[in-house]
């Protein structure tokens, strides 16, 4: 006689696996790519094949060698975060300070803390502000954007970001119009399309976009996170605009400048480390909101979104307490 | 048409496959021996009043329910006792059952078992409620509380509408489908029983949008009879719940822990409505039911018309045989049925339907860890938090799971089906559910 099998209900299960949701993400993540290929060259090629292939070598090496526990490299998990690294860096980047980034994402953000799952801080910001913190230098001299087939050549090899000369320019007293004037700050629609000194990925809003409005309609995130910090940044902009004009620059320039776009949809976006719950997830991109516009306008870095991510990242538990979704049947008296 | 309506919270779509949906219900032939579980009702299991070597008759009294919560069990066939001993049930427990050899098919005298449909209602309310307990109904869309208890309105409520589901949101089945098809006038002749049961004037039928034809049926007939509306829903699961189910048909939310009645609904099953018009108007006692066999490998999957107490085996061989692969025997849908050891057991009261897996669809996924990705927080149709309620049982924190309303889970399944880590949410939420029960009921 056969044997059958025992179990609780239910007996199907839906098509989901965290694989599939992570090449959904890689899938979102190639519009910026192939941009930051047009605009940096084979060094973006470069910086993203290091980055990711040092963060699956150091998640297998980690799991084999260290915790010998199962391999999970295949989830896909370690070459997202890897690619979310190199996106986090400018271009020209040297190789070893790289692989030291993705040893800290891997080993320290994440597999410290047990994993996939397990970690309270987003991985690849974790690498980014100890790159940042470690290597300000190397960190923060951006190559200038340099369109393939582009028929005028340039001669400057790195440059200011746009937020830069912004903070640079408002420390030594101008005004938002001499700012503006500046020869190298770019013009709108390059900011827009990318065309501008950066990290490789956070150049071009509207790939960005694309990738958000992909992983929306695959329900790998939900449009609250994404949106909520970008209207708080536009708010709080908006508001100090209208207060002084000549301090404070219009709001479009802070959506569209700097990584705000690549924290706001990819990065602060992340299951792992964001609140589980709708109304919680409103919360959490107002607070990075506030705390990225706060860096901003008075913070000491021209950036401030990784600091907000993180900062937040840490409020995520207890969002997640005090947040609750609306349960059914719950009756107001 | 109405607008389609459904429920607000969570919800999921798993693949119908509902195989004999353009299946038409055939009678299966009387088995030699009837295996007649005596707990088929929720509650306490009624008494038997037969004993060995009785001989009895089709429609037969032979246990009755003493206790309020309890429903009668009448003799499937004629023939004779045989013992009343344990047997194995679909529960996968052995429990006190009537062993019935059958002889024939001769049914006691005071029932009516010629096909003319009878439209008018002679009884009175409590006439009404007094046949149904007599002849044993229960709800047959698989909860099986006794039909009777539930048309009794505690004092200071009223039944403003009664919601009859036929919405059958678990895939694969179509017993209810095929009922609506091929008896819809018996169902609202039931149903307006029902109602003046309930001294109720509105009644609701939700059917979802995948059974246009029932739909257009239904519809059509209903013209016929007074305040019975018929509401196509938006194709999702669970809709079937009880709460989901009022919640999609008249927008009103049951209170946590409470009955539908709090809210002015009183809920039943289109199979429960049919019973209904065959006790009342035919004086015919519950011994039998429309049972969907069903299966991607079965070579006949089909609607078969079932005495209670036929194995489940009998209705696999109508059906074709048991497949090679067969690696999972379900008693019910794919998303809530009860996975079975063996297909030795007998049909109930409460049987809808009987799917087979094959082995390649029986395995679960490797559970991996959880990501965090807050879908089963999403899908859940009680707006409750799957992921923390299975750690917190995990953990043994029943208290805090407490606070967390694990109680209010109806183990529809959706989050374990969802969860891309493959994760048992439900199996930790039932334990969660048992223990944190135990805890609660110490209490008091």
């Amino acid at each position: 006689m056969s044997l059958f099998t025992i179990s609780g209900s239910p007996h199907v299960h839906g098509e989901e696996n965290v694989k599939k949701i992570m090449l959904t993400v890689v899938y979102a993540m190639v519009p910026a790519m192939l941009v930051s290929i047009y605009f940096f060259g084979l060094d973006a090629l470069r910086v993203m094949l290091i980055a990711v292939g040092a963060s699956i070598f150091f998640e297998y090496v980690i799991q084999k060698y260290l915790i010998k526990g199962p391999i999970t490299i295949t989830d896909g998990s370690a070459a997202v975060a890897g690619i979310l690294l190199a996106f986090n860096v400018p271009a020209n980047v040297p190789a070893w300070m790289l692989v030291a980034g993705a040893l800290v994402t891997i080993g320290v953000a994440k597999m410290s803390f047990g994993g996939l799952g397990k970690n309270p801080f987003n991985p690849a910001l974790v690498g980014r502000v100890f790159m940042l913190i470690s290597f300000p230098v190397q960190m923060t001299s951006w190559p200038v954007a340099k369109p393939l087939f582009a028929s005028h050549l340039t001669d400057a090899i790195t440059g200011p970001t746009a937020l830069g000369l912004l903070k640079e320019g408002v420390g030594a007293g101008k005004t938002v119009d001499q700012i503006l004037a500046d020869p190298q700050m770019p013009q709108y629609l390059d900011r827009l399309m990318g065309n501008m000194s950066g990290s490789l990925g956070e150049v071009s809003a509207i790939a960005l976009i694309i990738g958000g409005i992909f992983m929306v309609i695959r329900k790998v995130i939900d449009w609250q996170v994404p949106v909520s910090i970008i209207l708080t940044v536009f708010i709080m902009a908006e508001i100090f605009h209208l207060i002084d004009p000549q301090h404070y620059i219009e709001p479009s320039f802070h959506l569209f400048s700097g990584g705000l776009m690549l924290g706001a949809i990819f990065m602060a976006t992340d299951m792992v480390s964001s609140p589980m719950n709708l109304s919680g997830k409103i919360v959490f991109g107002v607070g990075i909101g506030l705390i990225t516009i706060i860096i901003r306008l008075w913070g000491a870095y021209p950036e401030g979104i990784s600091f907000a991510i993180l900062i937040m990242n840490a409020f995520t538990p207890l969002i997640n307490n005090a947040f609750k979704p609306k349960r059914f049947g719950l009756v107001k008296k | 048409m109405n607008k389609l309506k459904t429920f607000t919270i969570g919800g999921v779509h798993p693949h119908e496959n509902k195989l004999t949906d353009q299946v038409a219900i055939r009678t299966l032939p009387l088995p030699k021996q009837l295996i007649i579980p005596l707990g088929q009702n929720l509650g306490v299991p009624p008494k038997p009043i037969v004993k060995k070597g009785d001989e009895v008759k089709t429609g037969q009294l032979i246990a009755r329910g003493e206790a309020f919560i309890s429903s009668n069990i009448h003799a499937p066939a004629s023939g004779k006792i045989l013992k009343i001993d344990d047997a194995l049930d679909a529960s996968g427990y052995r429990r006190q059952a009537i062993f019935l050899d059958v002889t024939g098919d001769e049914w006691a005298d005071d029932i009516d078992t010629s096909g003319t449909i009878e439209r008018e209602i002679k009884l009175s309310k409590s006439e009404i409620v007094a046949r149904i307990k007599e002849c044993g109904l229960v709800g047959l869309g698989g909860a099986t509380f006794p039909t009777h208890v539930k048309m009794m309105i505690p004092d200071g409520k009223k039944a403003e509408y009664l919601i009859i589901n036929g919405v059958e949101c678990e895939p694969y089945l179509t017993s209810d489908h095929r009922m609506m098809l091929e008896k819809g006038d018996e169902i609202l002749v039931g149903v307006s029983i029902m109602m003046r049961a309930l001294d109720t004037e509105k009644a609701v039928i939700g059917i979802e949008n995948n059974k246009p034809d029932a739909i257009a049926k239904l519809s059509q007939l209903a013209q016929s009879y007074k305040g019975i509306q018929i509401q196509p829903l938006k194709v999702k699961y669970p809709q079937g719940g009880e709460k989901q189910l009022i919640k999609a048909c008249v927008n009103r939310e049951v209170p946590s822990g409470k009955l539908p009645i709090e809210v002015g609904c009183v809920v039943s099953n289109v199979g429960t409505a049919f019973a209904v018009y065959e006790a009342v108007q035919k004086n015919k006692p519950l011994i039998e039911r429309v049972v969907t066999i069903t299966g991607k490998n079965l070579t006949h999957p089909s609607n078969f018309l079932v005495r209670v107490g036929t194995p489940i085996s009998d209705l696999i061989a109508a059906a074709g045989g048991m497949p090679e692969d067969t690696g999972k025997l379900i008693n019910g849908g794919p998303m809530m049925g009860k996975s079975l050891s063996t297909p030795d057991v007998p049909v109930v009261k409460g049987s809808s339907g009987i799917l087979l897996l094959k082995n390649e669809e029986s395995k679960r996924p490797t559970p991996k860890t959880c990501i965090r990705c807050s879908k089963c927080t999403v899908v859940c149709p009680m707006g409750l938090e799957p992921f923390l309620l299975s750690k917190l049982s995990k953990l043994g924190l029943y208290e805090r799971a407490e606070k967390e309303q694990i109680m209010d889970c109806i183990e529809c399944g959706s989050c374990q089906f969802t969860c891309p880590s493959g994760l048992p949410l439900l199996d930790y939420l039932r334990l969660g559910k048992q223990k944190t029960g135990q805890l609660i009921r110490n209490r008091k």
